[in-house]
């Protein structure tokens, strides 16, 4: 039981990768894919935010009477990792929106050729 | 004046350059300015890898943040070399490019090409010259982002969904090697690479560590295009523009090689990877699948481009197969392949673009008869097909000779016939090409009267990578002095820190 309560970060950010990951692939509808991939992303963001946290460590503030702080690297690391995220998730949605005028439709099953499949 | 900031241009130059190219707008302009911009950072690779060659190591601290806790650039010979291909593919690629967009990319978008290359250039020279973990991400992203742009510039429409698959499976990689990245912060505490290269071998493993290793060693998989991961490269290629797959195929993959060969060799350890994780033979078996399934593949397309996409995931499974093998030998003939195939699949895509430039398709098709109408884009095509075969004299035979060597020091003759064997299945993709152009006879038709040879814009850089292909085949000095040193110092470093452990 422990073993479940202790590492409950890490079984959020699994169950979220995992929901994520399934609707990349199994998602029919191309913005249906790119918003799996965004799930998929976040969950690796919570992984690097709950990691930095320090049990009993206050927030990474210099103030007088604190003497344990939480590792803030991670948290700017992510900052980083949201923007590669934000970007990747616009020219995702820009290529579907091109799709769409090109294709006329987004659904993956009415492209007509083998070769259009994604 | 700039003395150690040296180091830093070959990312800072084309960084600066890609907005310039968008503000003024003027297409030109643009071309001019990158390309010149690609040139200035290959002369500045060029003397870094001599400088390499002599000193060992070059460091540089970003914004004078000492290491560990600022962001190292870190030239070693390996990272130089890779870098000086990459930016003199790119140059060459560049000049190229002004000719062969011109009837693959809409006249409008020709100064977000050149933007986009640029900032695909930023990515792959940050890749190569940083030396802490997190920054290889971000570059990596860098890279991605700008490349899955540029796959998606062409006019033919199947291009918009080879860059979605492209942009899903490239994201998913990148994710992963996110992953792994916190796990090895999270049990080591630090990124920086040399940084982390002590502290792992102090800890020796553990499963966090073993678990990044996997997460790094997919997501670098999904990267360069390793078997059964390559889905995505096939469609990207074909679809995209010539010059962007001139470009991707010599560099975008190599340098996720690279990427590979750091995390192994300087980071993990050798030792770490393949003995005690074992990963020797599953790379060994996916490389060799990857050579004969994808020949195969290659050997069934009517596409030209498509056969050469094939080739290449086929030839990236030459330099795993080399890095498979756990040794100097193998290292280092994986590593000159990384070199040798840049210069090959560069001349092979740029014979395909001047041939799409002047009959407007690159179905095997259109190749008959090209041999008469098209002598010299056609002979730097044998030229450059010859050298992925590997016949002796060109750059091919050097890196497939030195591979057979490094398979047989361990007395793995099977592995040695396989590594012959797939370049007999080469002979037969790449010779069907030629044959179609020199023996069959064209199809007369009006449109195809007027087919003449592509312009010289286009024919030089061709031909400075097809002589290239020949002279790295006669004189071997400086790629096996570049590669045998770095391979060299890879191997020596992780063993001397297994020594301290």
């Amino acid at each position: 039981m422990n073993f479940i309560i202790d590492y409950y970060n890490y079984w959020v950010v699994v169950f979220l990768m995992m929901a994520g990951f399934y609707t990349v692939i199994a998602a029919n509808n191309l913005v249906k894919k790119i918003v799996g991939l965004n799930i998929f992303q976040t969950s690796v963001f919570i992984l690097y935010i709950s990691m930095g946290k320090v049990a009993g460590g206050s927030a990474p503030i210099v103030a007088d009477g604190i003497t344990v702080y939480s590792n803030p690297l991670p948290h700017v690391l992510i900052l980083t990792a949201i923007v590669v995220g934000v970007a990747t998730t616009a020219v995702g949605l820009a290529l579907v929106v091109r799709i769409k005028h090109a294709y006329g439709t987004v659904e993956e099953n009415e492209f007509k050729h083998k070769d259009d499949l994604i | 004046m700039f003395g150690q900031h040296f180091l830093i241009l070959p990312v800072v130059l084309p960084l600066m350059a890609a907005p310039l190219c968008i503000i003024f707008g003027h297409r030109l302009f643009a071309w001019l300015l990158a390309t010149l911009v690609s040139g200035l950072s290959f002369v500045i690779s060029i003397n870094l890898l001599l400088a390499a060659l002599e000193q060992g190591v070059l460091s540089y601290a970003v914004g004078g943040w000492e290491a560990p806790w600022g962001i190292e650039v870190r030239l070693d010979a390996a990272s130089a070399m890779v870098l000086s291909v990459v930016t003199g593919i790119s140059t060459l690629v560049l000049i190229y490019a002004k000719a062969s967009i011109e009837t693959e990319i809409d006249t409008n978008q020709h100064t977000l090409f050149y933007t986009a290359h640029l900032l695909c250039l930023t990515g792959l020279s940050g890749i190569l010259s940083t030396g802490d973990a997190f920054n290889l991400f971000v570059f990596l992203e860098i890279s991605s982002l700008a490349t899955y742009t540029l796959v998606s510039l062409a006019s033919d429409k199947r291009c918009l969904t080879a860059a979605f698959r492209y942009l899903v499976m490239g994201t998913i990689g990148a994710t992963f090697i996110l992953i792994g990245v916190g796990m090895m912060y999270m049990q080591t505490g630090t990124l920086n690479m040399m940084d982390l290269a002590d502290r792992i071998a102090e800890i020796g493993g553990s499963r966090t560590l073993n678990t990044g290793l996997a997460f790094i060693l997919v997501g670098v998989s999904i990267k360069l295009a390793l078997f059964p991961l390559h889905m995505w490269l096939p469609p990207a290629y074909t679809h995209a523009p010539s010059a962007v797959s001139a470009f991707l195929a010599s560099t975008a993959t190599k340098v996720a090689v690279y990427v590979m060969v750091r995390f192994i060799f300087t980071i993990y350890g050798a030792e770490y990877v393949f003995h005690t994780m074992g990963m020797d033979l599953i790379l060994l078996l996916l490389a060799i699948v990857a050579i004969f399934k994808c020949s195969f593949m290659a050997m069934a397309q009517s596409n030209v481009k498509t056969v050469l996409a094939y080739s290449s995931v086929a030839q990236i499974g030459y330099m795993i197969l080399g890095i498979s093998l756990a040794s100097a030998a193998g290292l280092m003939a994986g590593l000159l392949h990384v070199f040798n195939h840049a210069l090959m699949k560069g001349a092979l895509f740029m014979a395909v673009g001047a041939v799409l430039y002047r009959t407007g398709s690159v179905d095997i098709k259109a190749f008959r008869g090209l041999g008469k109408k098209m002598p010299f884009t056609m002979a730097a095509f044998v030229i450059a097909g010859m050298s992925i075969v590997g016949v002796p004299l060109t750059a091919g035979f050097v890196s497939k000779w030195y591979l057979v060597t490094a398979a047989l020091e361990q007395q793995n003759w099977l592995v040695a016939f396989l590594i012959l064997l797939g370049s007999l299945l080469a002979v037969i993709y790449i010779f069907r090409i030629i044959e179609t152009a020199y023996l069959k006879k064209p199809i007369e038709s009006a449109a195809n009267k007027d087919i003449k040879e592509a312009p010289l814009l286009m024919l030089v850089p061709m031909w400075v990578l097809a002589l290239a292909n020949i002279y790295f085949g006669l004189d071997t000095s400086l790629s096996v002095a570049a590669a045998e040193s770095t391979s060299n110092w890879l191997v020596f470093s992780t063993l001397s820190e297994g020594g301290v452990q």
